[in-house]
């Protein structure tokens, strides 16, 4: 394999002094931006671009990648502390991760976070660059019925393995696709869902839900609770760190099985979403103590940390292998290329193997100055929960506010935000769980698409969906997780509210 | 509790009624080239509905509980958070994000969080200046502004 001397080639390009410094200022800004929520890595990324033109392709990208990699660093840090996911793929650390800084454990779990986003990275990048061509020859050959059986398998995995009622996940994942089907149809082009409204047929922007549904929404929960951020000041030390770092290599099963589930979900679009939430569910299943979960688990921390950053990484590689990206950040990056005069796709590894292998070389860097970075500021960054209550709950529902309108610079948007808030807040009391709804909004015209390229395909039958081999195998999985609930009832009952229990 | 359950079911059936009639209008069937626009959006109501009555059921069968939804405290915790920020929003459209911000900050410390005038005036007006230099000027992004900002220059 001739992968280490390109590799060796690559490093001679990420360690010019310039280039370091790119990824430095990249990791920074991508941390402030992965930290407000509402200005998430697609758009940072968008925005940072025009910046980009005049400096060389390489040290270009190296700016953008380490942008990503901050924003995926600092997507843990308002999980964690704040509850307000950053991105959609940190939902799932928001489980664990905002109970443990409410038990003062905010440390820990920072550092969990890190040290698993940057172990999950790693795999990844290794990975990445040994089994870059073969690997994309593999998902060359995925076709719609095999897209759609990976999304029904995610869904499934929400209610076979989330946990709560398994009918108001299924009733959560079907509000989302329908929020998602509004506007235009993808295929037809006709309008769906709009009633005559013109502000609707843009559709519905997952990250205003994102936004309403977690950020005020969340706001609204806590100011009831009468909770004050001020009450959860962890205190951090190094001590801190010593002790979680203690305690993660007991989690290197999760470790080693998020990685690999992030890293095969992430190289097909949209990926590193279902593969924190997926390795989050396989993480409370196989657990020795799955009643944790939920509660303050580490191990719930280290799971979905683990796998959307190595998603992340394996976002990359159908980019720069094959020309198609595999999240939003991915896609404006692929636009980067373009306008750099850079043809993506497998010609790009013998054009330009100085850009390619610098490339994977600094995700290397990359993400060493990255997680050190973080680590060292963690202080800085918990110090944020020292700011008094009633100013953080107006500055979030600013910052809210913000975020919502950003998204497409349109008003209708914030109330869109101040809707979902409120929408939020009663499911969340409910038991109805969100994240399934936001993926579903996320996924909703992929997942659509597929199923209807499936169908067409085989003529309007459903059993395409097992007649090939990788589907097949995929589709019945899925199945198997649907019916989880329905074949084990003891799984679900013990779960539910003391409320719902009476009833039995 | 029980009471919130079914009103919110009952909510999410009525949704799913009309996103079927809109299944229907779009057509469910084979077109010429495929699905038609609305057989996708026909089952997610039909799975919608299904789910929503099946949830109202099992609620209505629960019995009552004495949980309620939301006390009245906390009511009026969740509203002074809330009615607010829909006066902010409201705002916005007249005088721009930035005032609004500064508005909304400044009477929440100050009737809510009681801090002293001083604190309240320096913070309510240094957040949104340090959005403006974020948004507007480094990265470039306009946020809605209003007669303020004009008479500024911007």
């Amino acid at each position: 394999m001739g992968g280490i001397e390109h590799l060796v080639l690559g490093f001679q390009v990420a360690i010019t002094p310039f280039n370091l410094v790119m990824a430095v200022t990249g990791i920074v800004l991508g941390t402030i931006i992965g930290v407000l929520p509402g200005l998430g890595g697609a758009n940072g990324v968008a925005i940072l671009l025009p910046l980009t033109f005049t400096m060389s392709p390489t040290s270009a990208i190296i700016l953008l990648t380490s942008i990503y990699w901050g924003a995926l660093f600092g997507g843990a840090i308002t999980s964690i502390l704040f509850n307000i996911p950053g991105e959609p793929w940190s939902v799932a650390t928001t489980l664990d991760g905002y109970p443990l800084a409410k038990q003062g454990k905010g440390a820990h779990a920072l550092t969990a976070a890190f040290t698993s986003s940057f172990v999950g990275a790693l795999f990844a990048i290794v990975l990445v660059s040994f089994f870059a061509l073969p690997l994309a020859e593999l998902a060359l050959k995925f076709g719609p019925p095999e897209f759609f059986a990976i999304q029904l398998l995610t869904f499934s995995s929400f209610i076979g393995l989330g946990g709560g009622s398994p009918l108001k996940s299924f009733a959560s994942i079907v509000l989302g696709f329908i929020l998602g089907a509004i506007g235009l149809d993808v295929v037809t082009g006709r309008l769906r869902l709009t009633f005559g409204s013109i502000e609707l047929m843009r559709g519905m922007s997952f990250i205003v839900a994102v936004i309403g549904l977690f950020g005020l929404g969340e706001i609204l929960l806590t100011v009831e609770e009468g909770l004050e951020f001020r009450g959860v000041t962890p205190r951090v030390r190094f001590r801190d760190m010593l002790a979680t770092w203690r305690e993660l290599p007991r989690y290197w099963r999760t470790f080693l099985r998020s990685s690999m589930i992030g890293f095969w979900m992430g190289f097909k679009p949209g990926g590193a979403t279902p593969a924190s939430f997926m390795s989050y569910g396989f993480a409370r299943r196989f657990s020795r103590h799955p009643e944790k979960f939920g509660t303050g688990a580490l191990e719930g921390v280290v799971a979905p940390e683990t796998a959307a950053h190595a998603a992340g990484v394996a976002a990359m590689l159908p980019m720069i292998t094959l020309g198609i990206p595999g999240s939003p950040t991915a896609a404006v990056m692929l636009g980067g290329l373009l306008i750099w005069g850079l043809q993506p796709g497998p010609m790009l590894f013998v054009e330009k193997p100085e850009f390619v292998w610098g490339l994977i070389a600094s995700m290397y860097t990359g993400n060493v100055i990255g997680v050190l970075m973080v680590l060292f500021f963690v202080p800085a960054f918990a110090s944020i929960l020292r700011i008094p209550f009633a100013i953080l709950v107006p500055l979030i529902v600013f910052v809210c506010a913000i975020g919502a309108y950003t998204v497409s610079n349109s008003m209708v948007d914030i109330w869109y935000m101040l809707g979902f808030g409120v929408l939020g807040y009663v499911f969340k009391k409910l038991d109805y769980p969100l994240a399934p709804l936001v993926l579903a909004l996320v996924l909703g015209d992929m997942a659509e698409s597929a199923l209807r390229q499936s169908l067409i395909m085989s003529q309007g039958s459903v059993l395409i969906f097992v007649q090939r081999p990788i589907a097949a195998v995929i589709t019945v999985a899925a199945l198997v997780l649907f019916s989880l609930p329905l074949v084990s009832p003891l799984m679900r009952r013990p779960r539910l509210r003391p409320s719902e229990a009476t009833r039995t | 509790m029980r009471t919130a359950d079914t009103v919110c079911g009952l909510f999410l059936v009525v949704v799913a009624a009309v996103v079927l009639v809109e299944g229907l209008r779009l057509g469910i069937g084979w077109g010429t080239d495929g699905p038609q626009p609305g057989f996708f959006v026909f089952y997610l109501g039909v799975a919608l509905l299904a789910s929503a009555a099946l949830t109202v059921v099992f609620s209505i069968r629960r019995g009552a509980d004495a949980r309620p939804f939301v006390g009245p405290g906390q009511l009026r915790s969740v509203g002074t958070v809330f009615f607010p920020a829909v006066v902010m929003v409201a705002l916005t459209h007249v005088v721009g994000l930035y005032v609004g911000g500064a508005l909304y900050l400044a009477a929440y410390m100050r009737w809510i969080g009681r801090h002293r005038w001083v604190t309240t005036v320096l913070v309510a007006i240094g957040i949104p200046v340090v959005t403006f230099l974020i948004f507007e000027v480094w990265f470039l992004v306009p946020l809605p502004k209003g007669p303020l900002e004009t008479r500024l220059g911007y």
